[in-house]
């Protein structure tokens, strides 16, 4: 029976290195290439080892695909193709390809420049990598090998995040990546077609999660940040440079358009500068209304957001900040945290989580009083205040995508074991497909029921069609045919064209039975008695009494003889071909329960 | 006798149009290849047809198709059959046979389908014969088995167009395609051809319109529909569901996988609700569109859409808007967000949330935050429909409807508004909901604010608090947006009289009066000191304690703004001040107040005096005219009346003082200087009256004769005065003329109106018609001075409502001083934005006047697109004039006005065409005197400082 395995490397039951081994029908496909964020040993990377001891990676993997640029799904892909070795076609959407080089060399910066680490990929692999990247577009069919296709959805959550297809033959296998179902400020849900994959693998990062309206969170978000400028405060924002920054950027330039505000927004430069660059380049790929606006204004040409000085921070006066890195553990963002958190006027917004041990998470739970290096005392008098903003879909959005998809399997990746328990249950209980949740390392191995492509000649349809009754969709039927397997491929022909083609000469088979039946009466008024009988039972069918004593139904002929040694017995001969198997071996069993009592 | 007919009409054709039916003819007989032919009637349909020439050419195009080998000329024949069945007062039975015959041998789907089109093009039109329809049904049932989309398709539309409705019918014609035509439609529900399931549907829907009563036994298939691959399957099916589920409301379905039973009309809410969350956007807009409109859902089921069951990590969550409610029902109020402020509270039984098939549950707030604005224009307007039919539903929705005013399109947050105020009569406004409204204040939109001050108006507010916040968020929108004091005002006249005893506790902080110390007089011209009274005053209306708190300045700025804003500020019962609040007499009913009485008693008094000395009249005139146009000023509701009967007083004061003149008794020659006066009357009095024609609404003819009446004494005066300071007889004959044509055609158009007209100077006129037409001018001038000075006053009846057209430039204002450079010969782009009240079809007679220094003035007239209709009688005009001149050597002011385009020739069609002694007499009126057309200007001017600078080189 035709199966498909998967393994995940990473994101088995766990959030972060997404690495996961599709092999389908022959083919063997990566999905996501990933790194993880709690490591800085060998295990941020997945395992490749577990792909092939020795030999190239290239000969394992048909294709790698990439879903989206955070480097969860990406990172590892320089480590993977450079230092491990992998020649193969790498896919992924056009702007995932333009921003993911930009986080790689932001993410070996960190390793290499800052933390000292020496055996790491180094700018010119990252490069070289991406030499070896094929862009694809939205619903774009891609065939990888003259097997192998695949083909993206529009999956929102960053820019250029896709779910992607990969069919071979009938089979198909649907991987989410990461995704959203409510459409954010600056992209759009995701989306997919009833397109029925064999299985579907989904990230389930809320697995237990049924969120709110965003609506209730942008207003307060905004009414925080109005609140305080109005008073005259400061609000610091920090984030992360890609992603939901460019979502809060939008909220508040159009909140500022609209309220017709004065005070001036900054954005720390560096990445979001670039990355900025490309939003505004793939407006194809973002909301509807921006989409829609573009051509009056570019909504990523922000009017009132300005790039970000050091010396403005002391400027006096309400602003807000865009500051890097989001859990205020480095860098500018606290920096300009140190310099304002000592105004009650002033507030600071933590748009997402924080790891524990950053002065992010600290504040976040209450603590006033801040030790900083050099022992030094920080007290906290500004507001601090949380306001989550995240891009995954919940319970309820993976549900409905399952439900858009159709799949016949579902696989769930990206998320808590404890979590993914509750969704599985959920999800055998309300679509009644498997639901799996492997752990990393683990094989799954899914049996498919693919149906089999044959070509069948118009004439044979048109034939057999003609015999039966009108087409029914939902019904399979009944044809008569030759199924011939030639070069990989099948055909359905008629007997007569198999025979011509294979040169074979026609055999005629046929059965012949014989029915003793109790009659007294005379040979050909027994042959009557049957002749009458059959006429009443087989109505629809044509029996004929032949002058010669016998008779026939249709093809199926019958003879009556007495038998030799009991002259009450008669022997019924009924023989018929082949092709009459169903009517003849009916006919048996109608004479062998024996003729009605006489009704002449 | 058919026959014979048929013979006769057909004779008849080729006697009078020999060429149509046989150049076509001749010119197929020609075509060498398909190619040509089909050029050929390409040419020929481009071409319109005769009703009495459309049978020979069926007949011809027939007989062509029959010869006809190629499919695609047979279609295009097939195609143009459908077309000439359409022509008006054609009657397609007798082609009818054969259109079905050609069907019989026809191998080409394509054709077949084409002309199962022309055949539904046959039918429609012989709608009224029960057989034609009966044969045509019977043909398409007999196609419905071809394995052609296209022709299965066109089949079901004929049926679900032509099918037997009446149950009666179908019994009579006992045929075989007498059978239940929905029975046989509904066969197609599984068609394996998504086109052919959509046309089933569709046809099904036809059926019901036609008035056919579908049966329940549908529901369970059409509940199949819903999950169909297609999307077109799947919005027709929303749509029958929705038929069904008004249909049959209170049957009972069961719930599959469970023994329980619930009405039909909630099962189908629930699948709507589903279909909002479907994949193709068109389908989820239809769904949410129709949700609005089931309003029999039990309320059970319409509490769930809004309801979306949060959890996080398996526990219950509360959603922002509980947390926001609890905090205000706990009496603490915008308290900072903290960190695990949402946390969630208690475990959820693993087994019994349902993540998907949970029905309505949280529909939507699904569709509210549809990636797709369609769908959220859709959802809001559902809700506003459903809130309006139930109270409880209102008051739940209210979060969500607060939450749309943050919507990133501005077209949502406009509809919500909207909606929000046509269901405040349900709803009270927590103090934390009216917080998150008002922000909405600052919004840059004017369109949004005005809507939101609309909202205000009619909104009830829970708490003292809840006034002061709103009054603080509109004076500080008031310093944001100074154009916005005229509807703030009004706003906060309203929240005044609404809530009157929440506004009384805090008269003393808004007065800023203190017990023991006399503050300061506040500027009285100070808008947000006017919008704090305003509030004020309109509460004391129905709160007699509150004067007693006013300080002795309230009081005086009280009689201030009485007098100048009269139409915010209503008379108040104030100790020690009768002067301004009369003791209300028994015998005023309240229909009459006292204003209209003293309308309607001046008028009479004018009316009245009719002999008294020359002199008296005009003194009473010259008074009456003034105190007519003071209360107009005084009382808004009857500023148009006052104006209307104000202006016909004025033009008969100047008419009068114009006959007193001495220039009647003396030689003509001597008098040139005062003559100007009586030629410039003339003049004013045919400008007045037709400003008295068309600006006002509401003008009934009865007035329009008195109007009409007065044009004729003016231009009967400017001929006198004509007559008597020209010389020579040559120019006199035309005017002569023209003017008893004149007389003539106002004796025509108003003939049902003379008898109210006696004694007047045309009736005594047309007493001397024939006398006139045959004297000279000379004598008809003499004839006409003393007819003209012995008439009577007409009385001049008032309708019930009458407005005048107002118009009210609010940009530009006209205060800068900084001019608007631009580089002569290009152009620069003035924003004009005004209010227009009262102006009947503004898109066709509204236009914008540009004067500028050199006298030169330019029209403009505004695209149709740029007026917006807010509220019934009111429109505004927000355009864009573009102004270029040569250069100057310094800036320089022009003008920009409103004007109201008139032809008088139109607006007697209008207003007469409902009269039916009109419409003859209108047909045959002489096209000499139409299109009188002018303008007339009713905005007060605005000046622009502009500089168009020489372009450097």
């Amino acid at each position: 029976m035709p199966e498909i395995k998967v393994t995940p490397l990473g994101a088995g039951q766990d959030v972060g290195r997404s690495c996961i081994l599709v092999s389908i029908a022959g083919k063997n496909v990566m999905l996501d290439c990933g790194m993880h964020m709690g490591y800085n040993d060998d295990r941020r990377f997945p395992d490749f080892s577990y792909i092939t001891q020795n030999g190239r990676l290239t000969d394992f993997l048909d294709c790698v695909i990439i879903s989206h640029f955070h480097l969860d799904h990406c990172g590892a892909l320089p480590y993977f193709s450079e230092m491990v070795g992998y020649d193969g076609p790498i896919y992924m959407t056009h702007p995932t390809k333009a921003i993911c080089p930009i986080l790689l060399e932001d993410y070996r910066k960190i390793t290499v420049d800052k933390k000292g680490e020496i055996n790491f990929f180094t700018s010119q692999m990252i490069k070289d990598c991406m030499k070896k990247v094929v862009a694809v577009h939205l619903h774009q069919t891609v065939q990888v090998d003259e097997e192998l296709e695949i083909k993206a959805y529009y999956a929102g959550h960053v820019l250029g995040a896709a779910m992607f297809q990969i069919k071979v033959g009938c089979e198909s296998v649907v991987y989410t990546g990461d995704y959203n179902m409510t459409p954010d400020r600056h992209l759009g849900a995701a989306w997919i077609d009833k397109c029925r994959p064999d299985l579907l693998i989904s990230e389930s990062t809320y697995a237990t999660t049924i969120r709110d309206s965003k609506r209730c969170r942008e207003r307060d978000f905004l009414k925080k940040v109005h609140e305080t400028v109005e008073r005259g405060g400061k609000v610091l924002i920090p984030v992360f440079a890609l992603g939901r920054a460019q979502e809060l950027c939008i909220l508040l330039e159009t909140f500022w358009e609209r309220m017709n505000l004065k005070a001036p927004i900054y954005f720390s430069t560096g990445l979001t500068e670039k990355a900025n660059h490309y939003y505004k380049l793939f407006i194809t790929w973002t909301n509807q209304k921006i989409r829609k606006t573009f051509v009056q204004r570019n909504m990523f040409e922000f009017k009132h957001i300005k790039a970000f000085d050091r010396a403005f921070a002391d400027n006096p006066g309400p602003m807000v900040v865009f500051a890097t890195p989001g859990m205020l553990h480095a860098g500018q963002s606290l920096q300009i945290f140190k310099k304002w958190a000592g105004n009650e006027k002033n507030m600071v917004i933590m748009p997402g989580y924080c790891v524990q041990g950053t002065v992010g998470h600290k504040i976040l739970s209450g603590q006033r009083k801040l030790e900083m290096e050099g022992r030094q005392i920080l007290e906290v008098k500004m507001q601090v205040e949380y306001m989550s903003f995240s891009a995954h879909a919940d319970a309820k959005g993976i549900m409905q995508l399952i439900r858009q998809a159709e799949p016949r399997n579902v696989l769930l990746v990206h998320g808590e074991a404890k979590k993914m328990e509750f969704l599985k249950q959920k999800i055998e209980q309300e679509f009644h497909v498997n639901c799996y949740m492997p752990a990393n390392g683990e094989t799954t191995t899914i049996f498919t029921n693919p149906s089999i492509p044959v070509d069948i000649s118009l004439g044979l349809l048109k034939r057999e069609t003609a015999i039966g009754l009108l087409p029914d969709v939902k019904k399979p039927q009944l044809m008569h045919g030759t199924l011939m397997m030639k070069d990989n491929s099948f055909r359905l022909v008629s007997p007569e064209q198999a025979l011509k083609e294979l040169g074979l000469a026609e055999h005629q088979l046929r059965f012949t039975c014989r029915v003793h039946i109790q009659d007294p009466w005379k040979e050909h008024e027994t042959v009557l008695r049957v002749y009458n009988h059959l006429k009443g039972v087989l109505k629809d069918y044509s029996v004929q009494h032949l002058p010669d004593g016998s008779i026939t139904v249709e093809s199926i002929l019958i003879q009556a003889t007495a038998h030799s040694e009991d002259q009450g017995t008669k022997v019924l001969l009924v023989s018929w071909t082949y092709q009459d198997e169903e009517l003849g071996s009916y006919l048996t069993s109608l004479l062998k329960k024996g003729l009605p009592p006489s009704t002449s | 006798l058919q026959q014979q007919h048929e013979d006769l009409s057909s004779k008849k054709l080729r006697l009078t149009k020999p060429s149509k039916s046989a150049a076509l003819h001749v010119d197929l007989c020609k075509a060498t290849s398909p190619a040509d032919a089909l050029q050929y009637l390409l040419q020929f349909a481009r071409k319109p047809v005769e009703v009495e020439s459309v049978e020979g050419v069926v007949r011809i195009l027939l007989e062509h198709y029959y010869k006809e080998n190629d499919a695609s000329v047979r279609l295009k024949i097939a195609s143009l059959l459908g077309l000439l069945s359409k022509t008006a007062g054609f009657s397609p039975d007798c082609i009818m046979d054969d259109a079905i015959n050609t069907l019989q041998n026809e191998k080409s789907h394509q054709v077949l389908a084409q002309l199962l089109d022309t055949l539904l093009v046959i039918g429609t039109k012989l709608t009224e014969n029960p057989s034609v329809r009966m044969r045509l049904v019977e043909v398409a049932c007999k196609h419905l088995t071809d394995s052609s989309h296209g022709v299965r398709n066109k089949c079901l539309q004929l049926i679900g167009c032509l099918g037997p409705v009446e149950k009666g019918v179908a019994k009579e014609a006992e045929s075989q395609a007498a059978k239940d035509v929905q029975k046989i439609i509904g066969d197609h529900f599984n068609d394996q051809d998504p086109r052919v399931r959509t046309a089933a549907i569709k046809a099904m829907l036809q059926l019901h319109e036609r008035g056919l009563k579908l049966q329940q036994a549908i529901y369970a298939q059409a509940c199949k529909l819903l999950a169909d691959d297609y999307e077109q399957v799947r919005s027709a099916a929303v749509q029958l569901i929705w038929v069904l589920s008004q249909l049959y409301p209170e049957s009972i379905v069961p719930i599959p996988s469970s023994n329980e039973e619930i009405r039909l009309v909630d099962d189908a809410f629930g699948k709507i609700c589903h279909m909002v969350s479907d994949g193709s956007w068109v389908v989820r807009v239809q769904a949410a569109k129709l949700l609005g409109s089931m309003q029999q859902v039990s309320s059970h089921f319409l509490e769930q859409t809004l309801d979306k069951k949060l959890m996080s990590d398996l526990r219950r969550k509360r959603t922002a808007h509980e947390r926001a409610k609890e905090l205000y029902s706990s009496g603490e109020f915008s308290s900072g967000r903290k960190w695990g402020d949402d946390a969630p509270k208690e475990e959820i039984d693993t087994g019994a949330v349902n993540l998907i098939e949970s029905g309505a549950c949280g529909a939507f707030v699904h569709g509210l935050e549809d990636e797709m604005y369609e769908v959220r224009i859709a959802a809001v307007e559902a809700l506003c429909m459903l809130a309006q039919s139930s109270p409880s539903f209102a008051e739940k929705c209210l979060d969500f409807l607060v939450d749309m005013f943050n919507d990133e399109i501005e077209e949502v947050r406009l509809q919500s508004i909207h909606t929000m105020r046509k269901i405040s009569n349900n709803i009270t406004l927590r103090e934390d909901q009216l917080d998150t409204v008002l922000a909405v204040l600052e919004d840059s939109s004017r369109d949004i604010r005005e809507a939101l001050h609309e909202l205000l108006c009619c909104t009830n507010v829970s708490t003292k608090e809840g006034i002061h916040l709103a009054l603080v968020e509109l004076l500080k929108n008031l310093t944001k947006y100074p154009t916005d004091r005229e509807s703030i005002w009004k706003c906060l006249k309203f929240l005044g009289s609404r809530h009157p005893t929440l506004v009384l506790p805090l008269v003393p902080e808004l007065l800023s009066t203190h017990p023991f110390f006399d503050t300061p007089e506040p500027d009285m011209d100070d808008p947000a000191y006017i919008a704090v009274l305003v509030l004020i005053f309109n509460a004391a209306k129905s709160c007699p304690t509150m004067p007693a708190l006013f300080s002795d300045h309230t009081f005086r700025h009280y009689a201030y703004l009485r007098d100048s804003l009269s139409h915010l500020v209503p008379p108040l019962r104030l100790p020690g001040r009768k002067l301004v609040s009369s003791p209300v007499s028994p015998s005023i009913t309240p229909h009459e107040d006292p204003s209209q009485q003293f309308l309607q008693q001046s008028l009479e008094r004018v009316y009245n005096l009719q002999h008294l000395d020359p002199q008296g009249i005009q003194e009473l005139l010259e008074f009456t005219i003034r105190d007519l146009q003071r209360l107009g000023e005084l009382q808004s509701e009857l500023a148009g009346m006052a104006d209307f009967t104000a202006t016909y007083l004025q033009c008969q004061l100047l008419l009068i003082k114009a006959l007193q003149e001495k220039l009647w008794n003396v030689a003509a020659p001597l008098y040139l200087k005062q003559n100007a006066l009586a030629s410039a009357a003339a003049k004013q009095i045919l400008e007045e009256t037709y400003k008295m024609e068309f600006m006002y609404s509401g003008v009934e003819s009865r007035q329009v004769v008195i109007i009409h009446h007065m044009r004729l004494q003016a231009k009967a005066l400017q001929l006198i005065v004509t007559a008597r300071t020209t010389r020579g007889v040559e120019p006199l004959f035309g005017m002569c003329e023209k003017f008893l044509q004149e007389v003539d055609s106002f004796q025509r158009c108003f003939i049902s109106e003379l008898p109210h007209m006696q004694g007047s100077f045309v009736d005594k006129l047309l007493d001397l018609m024939p006398r006139l037409v045959t004297s000279k001018p000379s004598e008809v001038v003499k004839i006409l001075q003393t007819t003209l000075r012995q008439s009577t006053f007409l009385h001049l009846p008032l309708p019930e409502q009458l407005h005048r057209a107002t118009a009210n430039i609010i940009e530009p204002t006209g205060e800068s001083d900084n001019p608007l450079r631009f580089t002569s010969g290009l152009v620069v782009a003035l924003d004009v934005d005004a209010t227009l009240e009262h102006v009947q079809d503004p898109q066709g007679t509204v236009k914008v006047q540009v004067l500028y220094p050199d006298g030169q003035a330019q029209i403009i007239h505004p695209k149709p697109a740029d007026f917006r209709n807010p509220g019934p009688g009111r429109h505004r005009l927000i355009t864009q004039v573009y102004l270029s001149h040569t250069a100057w050597t310094e800036p320089c002011q022009i003008e920009v006005r409103l004007l109201l385009a008139y032809n008088s020739n139109r607006s007697k069609a209008s207003a007469k065409i409902p009269k039916s002694t009109w419409s003859e007499s209108l047909e045959t009126l002489p096209q000499s005197e139409s299109g009188i057309e002018g303008t007339i200007p009713f905005s007060k001017p605005v000046k622009v400082y502009i500089m168009p600078k020489p372009a450097r080189r």
